[in-house]
């Protein structure tokens, strides 16, 4: 099932599905490791405000309306 | 070998951003390097000289970026200046703890028509993460020359240089692996790429140009328009049918990568929770990650002013008194007009500029060790959910905080901020946040005025400023930018050991962009408001500026100045804030002799005028070198328009001040 990253909490991991939002946004999170196939991590999510990932062996920041654009599977286990 | 005979080198430095980039080029060049601006543009350009055994080489410093899109300008810069200038080879430093990442901007360096030499830097960073990286195992994968590095401490960088010399000198052996895309989508690209042969201007490579169509790069699509209009015809249906190739062309860039790096990557099983990881757990919190960012702000005012404070004191008694009587007696011969414009309206005006520099340079300090430590990126990360309020994000609070320091630098520093909109909003903020000149004016003219309450007075009006920095915020965003939102997306570096000479150049560069605006913009403007102030005279009293002055007594009277000296004070502002203490000091010594200044001037006004020009003066016209800056950045008429906005806000905010205290 998929769900938007920003939905995730702390610790939990997913696989990258889509990128909504547009070419440009997903050009930059591709930049950065985000592209459909990467292995991404939730550092800290607060609930509000942006929240960290891990993917590709570094940290991320993203403003929650933009974690809101990636679409994940979840997968079992923690981070 | 002398120098004259010695052939030259061009290497370009490329790099994702937090790879140590900066620290390569400050060590291969120091002190030999030229700051200025791509031509036409405003981005930061830095290039540097060395020598390597006989050879001249001058080093191109890249704009950071994580890709080759053209979307950013900071993109775009960097891949026109390898394909317009064909640097001789580009040095790709890359981050070994991240090497994964960090070879999507080399896969996307590899189809651009320069060689290739990897600086593979941070091996330290990367061992103390037990992540271990094997070059030669990784430059036979890539057939691409690897060197291992640690710019920070200096090792590795002269092999680099001497690996990237020896690709040079014979470019035509480099023969790299080069990315390939996904099979599915290999034909239509070939198919482009047929309609494209032999059609474009020579600085684009077909294959290239291909690639970037079929990535849907928007300026590779004009130049085709422009160049080969019926070949455009023919690819735009093909564009259009695969339209979702790039995804799949950055997603096969990440699959080449970890083909390349399996076997010369080894990390350990479990991943390591790193000190960085720790440290976030409180500095990127809702609610102690807040507490520790005001704490850290305080702790930074509060070390800049008590350690610059004497010397500020000290550089303007030395200013405006042995220096400007020094010059006063070396040019005895002279006519008087000329030693009085010298002593009084150059030293007095522009450099009383100078004796401010302590303060910038303290705080600049302060804000680099941040920076070089890594904090900077938390602070943005904090501030993001108040930013967003003002339809800005997290990185538009770090130019802004600049501004506390001096306005120039946080208009200068806006150029951080990707996307235009919030750019220019963040510009038109900026002379919002009280710069020190501002604040060392209350500072004088508050406990003449208020006694005992200065302090608050003084910390109400800060928070003045930051309200009105507020309001003007949502309004803007809201009337003229419509609420648009921007994407905040930020890699947080790793916490890492402050570096003095990354920190040093930090400060000269920032500092050296005030100098260069004290030295050209103030001392013109400077110039000319003494030559107001003097003429036809005798005295300020009869001058030109004074009958300025009172001519706009009635609108001083809203904000109860009905005293024209004020005004002349405000106007005097214009060329550097900490004038107003200056014209104030000329137009009062007229009068009794061994009143303290301050005393004379809190006499002349009742304390509700008082608190309204104390406003008026922090919230007014952004100084002149302030407005150069934002000319420079964003052409006049965002110039102008900041000017005439901080003239309605200082005047609106002075007069509503002034009409509610006075009702008291």
């Amino acid at each position: 099932m998929l769900k938007p990253l920003s939905e995730l909490k702390s610790g939990e991991r997913g696989i990258v599905r889509e990128l909504q939002g547009g070419r440009r946004l997903a050009a930059r999170l591709a930049g950065l490791g985000l592209t459909p196939g990467a292995l991404v991590g939730v550092v800290h999510n607060y609930g509000r405000g942006p929240l960290t990932v891990a993917v590709l062996h570094t940290r991320v920041a993203l403003g929650i309306g933009q974690a809101a654009r990636v679409l994940v599977e979840t997968t079992e286990g923690d981070a | 070998m002398s120098v004259e005979s010695a052939a030259s080198v061009t290497i370009a430095l490329a790099g994702q951003p937090n790879v140590g980039k900066s620290t390569v080029f400050n060590r291969l060049t120091g002190l030999s390097q030229h700051v200025g601006n791509w031509p036409g543009k405003t981005v930061e350009q830095k290039t540097g000289e060395m020598a390597y055994e006989g050879t001249r080489v001058r080093l191109v410093d890249l704009p950071g970026t994580y890709s080759l899109t053209a979307n950013s300008e900071e993109e775009r810069i960097a891949r026109d200046f390898i394909l317009r200038e064909r640097p001789d080879v580009v040095i790709a430093i890359v981050n070994a703890a991240a090497l994964e990442r960090n070879l999507y901007l080399l896969a996307e360096l590899l189809v651009l028509p320069s060689p290739v030499v990897i600086g593979l830097n941070m091996m330290d960073v990367a061992e103390s993460q037990g992540v271990h990286v094997e070059p030669e195992v990784l430059e036979a994968a890539l057939k691409v020359p690897v060197v291992p590095l640690i710019a920070s401490r200096n090792q590795g960088l002269l092999p680099l240089v001497a690996a990237a010399l020896r690709v040079a000198a014979n470019p035509g052996a480099f023969a790299p692996l080069r990315p390939e895309i996904r099979p599915a989508h290999r034909p239509v690209l070939a198919a482009i790429a047929a309609q494209l042969a032999g059609k474009l201007p020579s600085l684009y490579p077909t294959d290239w140009a291909a690639l970037k169509l079929l990535e849907g790069d928007a300026e590779i699509a004009a130049v085709v328009r422009a160049a080969a209009p019926e070949a455009w015809e023919g690819i735009q249906p093909l564009l259009m049918q695969h339209e979702d190739a790039y995804l799949d062309i950055a997603g096969g860039r990440y699959e080449w990568i970890a083909r390349m790096v399996r076997a010369a990557v080894v990390r350990p099983r479990a991943g390591v929770v790193t000190v960085t990881d720790r440290l976030d757990r409180v500095a990127t919190h809702p609610l102690w990650g807040l507490a520790l960012l005001l704490g850290v702000l305080a702790g930074v005012f509060w070390l800049t002013y008590t350690a610059a404070s004497p010397l500020v004191n000290l550089l303007g008694r030395a200013i405006s008194g042995s220096f400007a009587g020094a010059a006063r007696s070396a040019l005895s011969w002279a006519p008087a007009w000329l030693a009085a414009f010298v002593a009084d309206g150059l030293i007095g005006g522009a450099g009383m500029v100078l004796s401010f520099l302590p303060i910038l340079v303290f705080f600049f300090a302060l804000i680099g060790l941040l920076e070089d430590v890594g904090y900077m990126a938390r602070m943005a990360y904090v501030m993001d959910r108040f930013m967003h309020r003002l339809g800005l994000h997290g990185k538009s609070s770090l130019p802004l905080f600049l501004g506390f320091g001096c306005n120039i630098p946080a208009v200068l520093g806006t150029r951080i901020i990707e996307d235009r909109r919030a750019r220019l909003l963040t510009l038109l903020l900026a002379p919002l946040v009280p710069c020190t000149a501002r604040l060392a004016v209350v500072t004088f003219l508050a406990p003449a005025f208020f006694g005992e309450l200065a302090t608050w007075v003084m910390v109400g009006l800060v928070a003045l400023n930051l309200l009105v920095l507020v309001v003007v915020g949502v309004v803007l965003n809201r009337l003229a930018f419509r609420g648009a939102k921007t994407a905040f997306i930020m890699e947080m570096p790793l916490y890492h050991v402050p570096n003095l000479r990354t920190i040093g150049l930090f400060v000269w560069n920032n500092v050296w962009a005030f100098l260069k605006k004290a030295g050209s913009v103030i001392v013109v403007v400077a110039a000319i408001v003494w030559a107001l102030s003097s003429w036809p005279g005798p005295g300020m009293e009869h001058s030109i500026l004074a009958g300025i002055g009172r001519a706009l007594t009635p609108i001083g009277a809203w904000i109860g100045l009905d005293d024209w000296r004020f005004i002349v004070a405000l106007l005097t502002s214009f060329v550097a804030k900490e004038n107003a203490i200056a014209t104030l000091g000329v137009l009062f010594s007229a009068g009794e002799r061994g009143v303290g200044l301050a005393k004379q001037v809190a006499a002349a006004l009742p304390p509700s005028a008082a608190l309204a020009f104390l406003v008026v003066q922090m919230l007014f016209v952004p100084c002149v070198a302030t407005v150069a800056a934002t000319k420079q950045e964003a052409g006049w008429r965002w110039a102008l328009l900041s000017v005439l906005m901080l003239l309605a806000i200082s005047l609106g905010v002075g007069t509503i001040t002034y009409q509610i205290f006075s009702r008291l």
